[in-house]
């Protein structure tokens, strides 16, 4: 009788088989609509801090360097990885990736830094975020400056008499490309 | 070659010390769960301990708050002289949404040294796996500092304008070739 009950507990451990799994030696992909590593696209970021302002562990912060450089540091170790960023984002810059081996043994390598090419206001000389759908900021890419006398000139001449072709320049006008590595 | 062969035999095992202080039982139930036969981190030794004492490892989690401090403390100095400190989880890098909070220390950073940082939140279980393989030497590290840049200096703004076009006119007019300003 009980070598019998023991041969049929040998055949139901038999039948359940091995379940562990083999992970890290064997890749596991995350599950769809995981919330891993927030990745940020920096030919679609604007600089408009509006990550910054909404994450609620504040792991996201904006400097200015200088009038046309602000750098966006975004430190994942204290990130709680909520997703928040990504809904606000209005030009779809930040990305959650499914990345979620983040485990290191210095901080540092858990932060992005990106440096955002801005505008420049000629009234307080800070950056400020540029529209595409704002002709003055467009027109300030096609290398238009307020602040030397010549250009100024021009400007006024097109702004006072509506030249077609200046809009369908500025209509194909993309944002900065992607730096090779 | 026998060297390698004992240390293959006698490869330590590393018995760990769960310690929460003041976490919200999120990374808890994932170092549990790392614990279950599903991801049976027993394969590399690891198996969890009631005391301090018996431990090699501290698996740190939650924020460190006030009360807790001491404590966290005291359960660090009775681990024995070779002690790993995994912090497990936002809170325990650097005390995740309540960082700058009156009643919290800003994390394990702030309590005591740690050596190994997890992020998650809570970080999957798969995570805390990795985390250990790292610190056991079994997978190597996938995460590094990222900078990335929109545009180089200098910018070249004023090449499409005419300014940019006419720019040599004036040395071209002295009767002389003044490569000062072809900087691209």
């Amino acid at each position: 009788m009980w070598l019998w009950n023991k041969l049929k507990q040998l055949a139901i451990s038999l039948r359940a088989g091995v379940v562990t799994l083999h992970y890290p030696f064997e890749p596991r992909p995350a599950p769809a609509g995981f919330r891993g590593q927030p990745v940020w696209d920096h030919t679609k970021c604007i600089g408009c801090a509006g990550c910054a302002n909404h994450c609620p562990a504040r792991t996201i912060f904006l400097r200015d360097i200088c009038q046309e450089v602000r750098i966006l540091l975004y430190d994942s170790a204290r990130c709680t990885y909520c997703g928040r960023c990504v809904d606000l984002c209005p030009e779809k810059a930040i990305t959650m990736s499914d990345k979620f081996e983040l485990a290191t043994d210095n901080r540092q390598d858990l932060t992005q830094a990106i440096e955002l090419f801005m505008m420049t206001c000629q009234r307080c000389g800070r950056c400020y975020d540029l529209e595409i759908k704002n002709y003055i900021d467009r027109l300030t890419l096609l290398g238009y400056r307020y602040d030397s006398l010549e250009v100024r000139k021009v400007i006024k001449k097109s702004t006072s008499e509506f030249q077609p072709e200046m809009l369908e320049k500025t209509a194909t006008y993309q944002r900065p490309e992607r730096l090779e590595k | 070659m026998w060297e390698k062969l004992v240390k293959r035999a006698f490869r330590r095992s590393i018995w760990v010390y769960h310690c929460n202080s003041g976490a919200c039982n999120g990374c808890d139930i994932e170092i549990l769960n790392v614990l279950t036969p599903y991801y049976d981190v027993e394969r590399f030794g690891i198996r969890l301990v009631s005391s301090p004492r018996h431990a090699d490892a501290m698996l740190l989690s939650g924020a460190v708050t006030r009360p807790t401090l001491p404590l966290v403390k005291k359960a660090y100095q009775a681990i024995p002289a070779p002690k790993l400190v995994f912090a497990i989880g936002s809170c325990a890098i650097g005390g995740g949404c309540w960082y700058d909070t009156y009643n919290v220390t800003g994390g394990g950073d702030k309590a005591i040294p740690v050596n190994y940082f997890i992020p998650g939140c809570p970080p999957r279980p798969e995570a805390i796996i990795y985390g250990i393989a790292l610190a056991l030497g079994l997978v190597d590290k996938k995460v590094a500092p990222v900078e990335l840049k929109q545009m180089e200096f200098p910018v070249d703004m004023y090449r499409q304008t005419k300014l940019w076009e006419q720019r040599n006119v004036i040395y071209k007019l002295l009767g002389e070739e003044d490569d000062r300003y072809n900087l691209y």
